[in-house]
């Protein structure tokens, strides 16, 4: 996965200054696009925190943002790229199907909700509910995540290089959880687990889909998962219902 | 030997407070430890439908000729900023059910029913089934806190999005899709292991409250290029409000949906004591979309308790744009069928009270994954049981509206009513039959 565009794809972006032209206009401009488009590089000035930028992708093209995102950019994503060069509102890439999203700075709450495939890559720190629900996706958080993060986590991975928040993983299902730093604490049946081979193969091939494989000491990170004793109703558990 | 020696005894009494009912569920509590959870909605009697009647023509309104004099019924959902609303032939659309509390014949005998009768069904807390799909001409895919299966490909092959806030068998709270139902197909829709208890949450990983709502709407929007209907469905419980913030919140539908309508599996004490009954909804939600100027711009979809063409043409009278059935339905296709008496027995229950969806050994083949138990549903003459009960259901709704003079069933208004009840005089805005009093008239709503 390619964090930088090269020269050649910016020579042929598709420029787009929010201050003068419709979100609507974008996204419809964007959801128009074929998979032999040429038009493989858009840039977006001006975003000013609009909200729904780049939602329902679903071709390989890039879209660089400069600046500052509202709520679920890229929101549904398939395939595309999405580069934020600035903070990202409330649930970016929710539900992402696949493709690549990379927010240069801190991203709001719920980022990469529900999301069932593709990379959310943010470089600053995640706030609260961090990956809630995922179902797939891989997340990698370069700062801290808040509190609530991989609530009720189905599937997929995520990354922490920092701290984690509050009741990481409450009610978690199948995801894996990666935290370098400490984690304030565990939600219901969150356990710290073994960290095995298989499990630093696979977490090294998140950290180098990131781009960040060499740059963090893998030995440093404990694993973190569900302790399946939620997964069948039992009145011995109510204290945790 | 004198018999009035003998020291009368008073009869057995059985508690009104500790009824027989009340009893054997503190022994069921005692014994298990669990909340009882079963399907189906509220079965307390609370004041509904059947407490209101309709004044029919007299001297002063002209009925139509049955048979002979049109009655439309036709309804279009979605006018205020979709770009394609849905257009149904009847005001009678299947509510939200999945596929997994479902049968997958059951969610393929509905779409067939709904489809040869011009209208939507809706799919649930599960995804959308490609037979679901297939075999409804209009399908509503339902936004719900789970995502599961949630896809933007099915968002986009939708007609319509319902974003589902709550449902009036339990206002505010989630699901629990038991382990027995979870079969292979299930869980790869939902990305869960397979035979785990499955839990729904009861709120919305990425949005709170109504602000961030419209937001959320706007990006439903954005995905699908503005072409669908979005519709927002809450259980009853502050209709005047919750109905205001829907419209504040950018929804084309409003559904309401009153204590009697029926949940897959919820916990009983849920089902019966939280919300409120659809009647005491109508009016509220109306009055909300009045007050903002949104009545018949913004639709109203009611349900909870609607099983004859009087209760449609009532919720109409209201105010409603269209109703929705859930339990009525499944009754349709053989849900609780006497034919399964035996079957139901052997349950420990009877045909009529059968209500443990969740456990997946549902006689009829309606509310199980069991592929033996699936196969006794026939999807097609299924179908056509539903398809036949809408006809039914329209019939009689249009025969109530011709006698109260209307050429559209929509042009049925609160006039036409009177309440039996002075609760439900109240609760429904409508005068106590033979009065002109409407209790609470000069209050607050």
């Amino acid at each position: 996965m390619k964090l930088s565009l090269t020269p050649a794809a910016a020579e042929r972006a598709v420029d787009i200054d929010l201050a003068s032209s419709a979100l609507r206009e974008l996204n419809a401009a964007l959801h128009k696009l074929t998979p032999d488009t040429n038009e493989t590089y858009w840039r977006i000035a001006n975003p000013a925190g609009r909200h729904a930028i780049a939602a329902g992708l679903d071709v390989p093209v890039t879209v660089e943002i400069d600046g500052p995102v509202g709520y679920y950019c890229a929101g549904m994503n398939k395939q595309a790229s999405v580069i934020v060069n600035g903070n990202a509102g409330v649930g970016v890439a929710e539900n992402m199907m696949s493709g690549f999203v990379h927010v240069k700075g801190d991203a709001s709450q719920s980022a990469g909700a529900t999301a069932h495939g593709g990379l959310l890559v943010i470089d600053g720190n995640a706030s609260a509910r961090c990956g809630i629900s995922m179902k797939g996706v891989d997340i990698v958080v370069k700062g801290s995540v808040g509190h609530m993060s991989a609530f009720m986590a189905q599937a997929g991975t995520l990354t922490v290089l920092g701290d984690a928040g509050e009741a990481l993983g409450d009610s978690l299902y199948e995801a894996k959880l990666f935290v370098r730093g400490s984690v304030a604490g565990l939600g219901a049946d969150c356990v710290e687990k073994e960290m095995r081979d298989e499990h630093r193969t696979l977490l090294a091939a998140k950290l180098d889909a990131a781009g960040i494989l060499g740059e963090v000491d893998i030995s440093e990170f404990r694993r973190y998962g569900s302790a399946r004793s939620l997964y069948h109703f039992h009145i011995d558990n109510v204290s945790s219902y | 030997m004198n018999d009035m020696t003998h020291t009368p005894r008073t009869k057995p009494r059985v508690s009104a407070t500790f009824d027989e009912y009340t009893l054997s569920e503190i022994r069921r509590a005692a014994a298990t430890g669990i909340y009882d959870i079963r399907g189906a909605g509220a079965k307390r009697k609370v004041p509904h439908f059947d407490d209101l009647l309709f004044l029919g023509a007299s001297m002063s309104r002209y009925p139509l000729e049955g048979y002979r004099e049109r009655c439309d019924t036709s309804v279009v959902l979605g006018t205020r900023f979709a770009k394609k609303p849905i257009e149904l032939k009847i005001p009678v659309t299947i509510a939200g059910m999945s596929f997994g509390s479902l049968s997958a014949n059951a969610k393929e005998a509905l779409g067939r029913g709904a489809s040869t009768m011009g209208t939507s069904t809706t799919t649930g807390d599960g995804g959308m089934t490609n037979e679901e799909r297939g075999h409804s001409k209009t399908l509503v895919y339902q936004y719900l806190p789970s995502r599961y299966g949630m896809n933007p490909d099915d968002l986009k092959r939708a007609d319509a999005i319902e974003v589902v806030v709550g449902q009036g068998a339990k206002p505010g709270g989630g699901g629990m899709l038991l382990g027995q139902k979870i079969t292979e197909r299930v869980a790869a829709m939902r990305t869960l292991p397979v035979g785990i208890d499955q839990r729904s949450a009861c709120r919305h990983p990425d949005w709170t409250g109504p602000d961030d709502l419209e937001i959320k709407i706007e990006e439903l929007r954005e995905i699908t290029d503005w072409e669908k209907p979005i519709y927002v469905k809450v259980g009853a419980a502050r209709p005047y409000y919750d109905t205001a913030l829907a419209v504040k919140s950018g929804a084309d539908v409003v559904v309401v949906d009153g204590m009697q309508g029926g949940t897959a599996a919820t916990q009983e004490v849920f089902i019966e004591n939280v919300g409120i009954p659809t009647i005491a909804a109508v009016h509220q939600a109306v009055k909300a979309l009045q007050d903002l100027g949104m009545h018949r711009k913004v639709q109203l979809v009611v349900s909870g308790g609607i099983r004859n063409g009087a209760d449609v043409a009532k919720a109409l009278a209201l105010g409603a744009d269209a109703v929705a059935i859930g339990t009525a339905a499944l009754v349709a296709l053989g849900d609780n069928d006497p034919h399964y008496q035996a079957e139901y027995e052997a349950l420990g229950t009877v045909a009529g009270a059968y209500d443990d969806w969740h456990e997946g050994r549902d006689p009829a083949g309606i509310t199980t994954q069991d592929p033996e138990l699936m196969k006794r549903l026939d999807p097609v003459a299924a179908g056509r049981r539903l398809a036949n009960y809408l006809a039914v259901l329209t019939l009689e709704c249009q025969t109530i509206a011709r006698a109260c003079g209307k050429s559209h069933v929509h042009n049925l208004e609160p006039e036409d009513l009177v309440a039996l009840t002075i609760e439900a005089a109240a609760m429904a805005n409508v005068p106590l039959a033979g009065t002109d009093w409407i209790p609470g008239r000069d209050g607050r709503f």
